[in-house]
């Protein structure tokens, strides 16, 4: 048997066959564009020209541009804001359904919480406008009781509204998460809270909500990441000071034509995140770890 | 006499249409170690959780300490529970746990602090205070629950087969130790097992309990010398049946007809059970004797040897007797001298009358 045959028959090819399909769509689909975008924010472009020469001035500017300081700061702010609100809207909704619902039951109240993907993100998007605009549902009532005379315009086309879309459209996602670690919650050790003197309120502060906080800690990074590399929600509900750092970086690939400075700002928010997110699954370990 | 700790009366508990306990009626007393036994389903933790508050009886009630504790939450009762699982906290350590019910109570950290380091080295982890509870072992994870239990001085203990989990060396030992300090802290402690072994060894009292109701409360002596019916008797150790039939009663003693025994005058008080419904005689193997050379005993009857098992100390004989259909066990103590007797071989069975219980 030569070695490709050996190696072949092993548990590590075997293990490389099933994951190749992934693999493969995962390299051409992220590793490249990744590398190129690397590579690119490297170069420098003026007007059409791209010079490929090393430089680190396109980071520089990134990082030391009061704009893009400023921006990248509301987008960290926001996305938190979006974690923070999803996160505490989840867990309320997590709880119910792991403790209060009939273990029959739970299947159905998982599923019902998915009917909010079964229209597009965009038209969730459409949704939120219809409900906050100028003449939009929220508006038209307040004015139509009479509790306002003129429209609320703190609601649409700002960081709010950004906040609460982004929010709203991840609840969903932290919900799970956070019941799975609920659900896998001892009910005995519950009772042996009470059992020791607590009262309700007690021994949800003591037992279940720190034995709950993995699924927290997964449900935040689940959220974060994500929104904060957003680009949809902040164009079509934020108005001009809802922007967010991904809407720069679109601005520089197209109408500004400095590619590779966008590059730079995409990577910078890259590694910020990474930053953020290593802080939390080094939460999550160490709860994990205290947990067991 | 003191009031009982624990009275029941008349407890039901409904699970939808399934009846779990019924028409329980139970007084258990001041510092006394006692035992609620059973197979497996029979209510026992239904029964123990309706105690501790964390089932609420759909009638009957329920006195702890001379308080109702109708309306009253598990977190409010003078009692205290050892869980089948023994629910320690694994995000606290050793030391953390003890201290749970401490803190609920607010009580000053110095005080704290004395307490659990006396509940710990109470029941033997000295030292352990500071560890992780994930890595205990079973043993120790029982010592820290009661540890956590017992720091709270309750009325009550509860503890739900506490010792199911262990190994069997383990169990006998902590048997033992369970006794100990029962003794040494003088609470009452309710026992939940389906062990008879266990309660057997371990009580003041015990309650056999079958389908949710129980049928005998009784010393572990009197349990076993003098069980109450015939399922009770087959539960606590090994109990031959014979068919009887009464004939006649007259002031002190009653008269029956027993499968292969005869005509026999019994008094009363062997059946102890009451009269009512009774269709056998039950005798223990260790109460009958199979007689060699030239002994002789209060009765005898011929028997033929049907199987023998062999335990070192002990030969366990099943022999058939006249008239029976299916063999009746016979214990022996292996003393120097006895013989073995093999299969097919006639045996003299010695017996008393005083042995038979007549029960129904
Ligand atoms: N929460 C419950 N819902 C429905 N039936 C239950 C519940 N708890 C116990 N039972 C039933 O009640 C009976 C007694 O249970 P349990 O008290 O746990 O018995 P034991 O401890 O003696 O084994 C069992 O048949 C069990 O299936
Ligand atoms: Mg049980």
């Amino acid at each position: 048997m030569t070695w490709f045959q050996k190696w072949r028959r092993g548990e590590g090819a075997q293990g490389l066959f099933l994951i190749s399909p992934t693999l493969a769509f995962t390299l051409l689909l992220l590793a490249v564009p990744l590398v190129m975008v690397i590579v690119l924010s490297f170069w420098t472009q003026d007007y059409l020209t791209l010079h490929r020469t090393f430089s680190l001035e396109n980071y520089r500017t990134a990082w030391t541009e009061p704009m893009y300081q400023y921006l990248m700061a509301r987008s960290l702010k926001i996305s938190m804001l979006v974690t923070a609100m999803t996160v505490l809207l989840a867990y309320p909704v997590a709880y119910f359904i792991s403790f209060r619902v009939s273990p029959k039951r739970k299947a159905m109240w998982i599923f019902l919480i998915t009917i909010p993907f079964w229209t597009s993100y965009l038209m969730r998007i459409f949704l939120w406008k219809v409900i906050l605009g100028y003449n939009g549902v929220v508006n038209g009532s307040l004015m139509g009781l009479g509790v306002i005379e003129q429209p609320l315009s703190f609601i649409l086309y700002n960081q709010n509204a950004v906040v609460l879309t982004l929010a709203h459209a991840w609840v969903p996602f932290a919900i799970l998460p956070i019941f799975v670690a609920l659900e896998r919650v001892d009910r005995s050790l519950i009772e042996a809270a009470e059992d020791l003197g607590d009262t309700k309120w007690r021994r949800f502060l003591r037992v279940t909500l720190p034995l709950s906080m993995p699924g927290v800690i997964a449900a935040t990074i689940i959220v974060f990441i994500p929104t904060i590399g957003d680009y949809v929600t902040p164009r079509l509900v934020g108005g001009p000071n809802g922007l967010m750092i991904a809407n720069m970086i679109e601005l520089q690939f197209k109408k500004a034509n400095d590619a590779p400075l966008g590059a730079a700002l995409a990577i910078s928010a890259m590694i910020i995140v990474t930053c953020v997110a290593l802080i939390f699954i080094w939460l999550n370990k160490k709860y994990i770890r205290e947990a067991k | 006499m003191t009031q009982p700790i624990i009275q029941l009366s008349g407890l039901d508990k409904f699970y939808g249409n399934f009846q779990a306990l019924s028409q329980v009626d139970l007084d258990i007393k001041t510092g006394e170690f006692f035992s609620l036994l059973g197979p497996s389903g029979c209510g026992k933790t239904t029964l123990l959780r309706s105690i501790a508050g964390f089932e609420t009886p759909s009638a009957g009630s329920l006195y702890i300490d001379g308080q109702s504790m109708d309306g009253v939450p598990a977190n409010k009762r003078p009692t205290n529970m050892v869980f089948q699982s023994y629910a320690i906290f694994p995000h606290m350590s050793v030391a953390e746990n003890v201290a749970y019910g401490l803190k609920a109570r607010k009580l000053p950290k110095a005080e704290i602090k004395t307490r659990v380091t006396d509940a710990i080295a109470m029941v033997g982890l000295q030292g352990f205070g500071e560890r992780a509870s994930h890595g205990l072992s079973g043993g120790q994870r029982q010592r820290v629950a009661l540890a956590r239990a017992l720091v709270l001085k309750p009325r009550v203990l509860l503890l739900d087969e506490p010792l199911s989990a262990l190994d069997k060396k383990l169990r006998e030992q902590m048997q033992s130790e369970l006794r100990q300090l029962q003794r040494a802290v003088g609470i009452t402690f309710v026992l939940v097992t389906h062990d008879q072994e266990e309660a057997l060894t371990m009580s003041d009292r015990i309650a056999v309990m079958f389908d949710g109701t129980i049928a005998q409360v009784a010393t572990p002596q009197d349990l076993y010398g003098q069980p109450c019916s015939r399922r009770v008797a087959n539960f606590i150790g090994m109990m031959n049946f014979l068919d009887a039939k009464i004939l006649s009663t007259s002031g002190e003693t009653v008269d029956v007809d027993v499968q292969s025994f005869g005509k026999l005058t019994l008094p009363l008080g062997q059946a102890t059970g009451g009269l009512e419904g009774c269709d056998a005689v039950g005798v223990r193997p260790e109460m009958l004797t199979i007689l060699t050379g030239s002994q002789t005993a209060e009765r005898e009857i011929e028997a033929v040897v049907s199987e023998v098992f062999y335990y070192g100390d002990m030969t366990y004989y099943d022999v058939r007797l006249p008239f029976k259909e299916e063999s009746v066990t016979i214990t022996m103590r292996n003393t120097a001298g006895r013989s073995i007797l093999g299969v097919g071989e006639k045996a003299r069975v010695g017996w008393s009358a005083s042995s038979l219980l007549l029960l129904k």
